[in-house]
């Protein structure tokens, strides 16, 4: 299928599940790039992971009880953020042990709880590896609202979150309340992946937070640059996956991330700086490229 | 700076008991002692990080409380993100995050604190460069600037010279003995003596509480090294000791 085709399909009114699915794809995309950036850099993508799963007995129950998907994602994930930050307190065990005991017992939770629901199989496919179509229409104002809040607590809160990644122990002597902005950031996580698991899956979501920002920090040493860079890539890469999945009948959540690592992959090789073919080039041009680190001669007064 | 019979209980355990320490506007002060003699601990106490079960800290004569006490605080390298995609200009912003406050955005006046303050150390000509390329001794001296940016009238500095070279441990010295000279109160906390017998103006043996404290020149007696170090008297600590005078 050609691109003008997917075009001509998405403005067909029988089609209307498509655009749809394609803007809240391209709108969690971006979200989940910029919250990414922070994973990323913070190195905690195993929480990204642990909280991916742990809303699904929240869209669990909601599914059940017929009520909000995203509302009930959110629940879930925020008290299973909020129990692991106050479990990793105790020093005795690890931050990671702690999300692994609660993660896996949160899907379980799901689990037990959606196969009470009629025609589970179905619906547990669809929460697993998403699905693009009946995606009510009030779902594009949910997750164009959610992701604006979270997008714009983000930039207030940015220089609070960059201060506790670079360090942790000097942000608290500046009187930065640490505790409190990590439960924001695992709240900003919670609420990417919420309202991003309807098209692509439970399973897949940590691929739109994790993949985009990995591939963007391979390609530029500045902050901003990457916080752009990211959604960036994230949305370009749902745009094409949605029309490969469209085009060749596949299954659209793993097509996306399927581009999204080739994309990665893609970076991988290229970046300018960083990537595999910048460092094997010969030592000379690497250095031309870059003036010497000469730091002017230093004396006390 | 005034430590006044601080003691600090961590899991239980008495890691400093009746702690008393001075530092002058002016003067360099080294923290000496061995490993676990809870150096970096009175470091985090004199920053309000952690409570104290006795005594108290005063700043400028005020009770010291994290984020409200004017103390720059230079933790150890290894603390610092160098992975992190940033500017060295931006990681001596970052020193203000505090000072700023919620939802603010630096002003002219902080970025010409953050100018003064890599003035200061030397390094406003790599004020673009991404940090995870600089050196070492530059990584020690970005950490300085951050510090420095708040403007403060005490500096805590927390092993700056750990992994780092004679000649760049030498210029560190002479910028942390200027610091001081500008009317700061400076408490390094260091385990290379020779600089510290060098360049500190007094020295502060620490092993749970101040085992003796004076200038370099005052700390003679062999017996007061071997009680902090808790080494005997054919230890090398004691010729090297000797050496240095």
């Amino acid at each position: 299928m050609s691109p003008i085709d997917f075009f001509l399909d998405l403005i067909n009114p029988d089609l209307s599940f498509l655009p749809k699915a394609l803007l809240i794809a391209v709108m969690s995309s971006i979200v989940c790039g910029v919250i990414g950036t922070y994973v990323v850099l913070r190195g905690m993508a195993f929480i990204g992971d642990a909280v991916a799963h742990a809303v699904f007995p929240g869209l669990a129950v909601a599914f059940v009880i017929s009520g909000n998907l995203v509302l009930g994602g959110t629940i879930a994930g925020v008290l299973t953020a909020v129990l692991v930050a106050l479990f990793s307190q105790n020093r005795r065990l690890k931050e990671d042990s702690i999300i692994g005991v609660f993660f896996v017992a949160a899907f379980a939770l799901g689990i037990v709880v959606i196969s009470q629901a009629p025609g589970y199989a179905g619906s547990l496919q669809q929460f697993l590896f998403g699905s693009i179509t009946g995606i009510p229409d009030e779902d594009l104002f949910v997750v164009g609202g959610t992701g604006l809040v979270i997008l714009l607590v983000a930039f207030l809160l940015h220089k609070e979150l960059v201060a506790i990644t670079l360090d942790r122990e000097m942000a608290r002597s500046m009187g930065v309340k640490v505790f409190w902005l990590d439960i924001v950031l695992y709240v900003l996580v919670t609420l990417a992946v919420v309202i991003s698991v309807q098209t692509i899956g439970n399973i897949l979501v940590l691929a739109l937070l994790i993949t985009p920002a990995a591939a963007a920090r391979l390609l530029t040493d500045r902050l901003g640059v990457m916080m752009l860079l990211a959604p960036v890539i994230g949305a370009a890469s749902a745009l094409v996956g949605l029309y490969v999945s469209w085009s060749w009948d596949l299954p659209t959540g793993g097509t996306i991330v399927l581009v999204l690592t080739a994309a990665f992959l893609l970076a991988w090789v290229f970046a300018p700086r960083h990537g595999v073919l910048a460092r094997r080039r010969p030592r000379s041009a690497a250095r031309a490229a870059s003036p010497a680190a000469n730091a002017p001669a230093f004396a006390g007064q | 700076m005034r430590v006044e019979g601080v003691a600090v209980e961590l899991g239980g355990r008495l890691v400093l008991d009746d702690v008393h320490l001075q530092v002058a506007r002016g003067e360099l002060v080294g923290l000496i002692g061995p490993n676990g003699a809870g150096k970096t601990t009175l470091l985090r106490s004199i920053l309000g990080l952690v409570p104290t079960v006795a005594g108290r800290v005063l700043i400028n004569g005020q009770p010291t409380r994290a984020g409200r006490n004017n103390v720059g605080y230079v933790p150890q390298r290894h603390e610092f993100a160098w992975d992190f995609p940033i500017s060295v200009e931006d990681v001596v912003m970052s020193g203000r995050t505090g000072a700023l406050g919620l939802f603010r955005r630096p002003k002219q006046a902080d970025w010409a604190a953050v100018g003064d303050a890599l003035d200061r150390v030397r390094m406003n000509d790599l004020r673009q460069r991404p940090v995870g390329e600089l050196s070492g001794g530059q990584r020690q001296r970005v950490l300085v600037a951050r510090a420095l940016a708040l403007q403060p009238s005490t500096l805590l500095l927390d092993e700056p010279f750990t992994g780092l070279d004679m000649p760049t441990q030498e210029l560190l010295s002479e910028l942390f003995m200027s610091l001081a000279r500008d009317d700061r109160a400076v408490l390094m906390t260091t385990h290379d003596l020779a600089s510290a017998l060098y360049s500190c103006d007094r020295l502060a043996l620490l092993n749970r509480t101040v085992v003796a404290a004076g200038r370099p020149d005052e700390l003679t007696e062999a017996q007061v090294w071997m009680d902090c170090f808790g080494v005997g008297e054919t230890s090398p600590l004691l010729r090297i000791l000797e050496l240095a005078r």
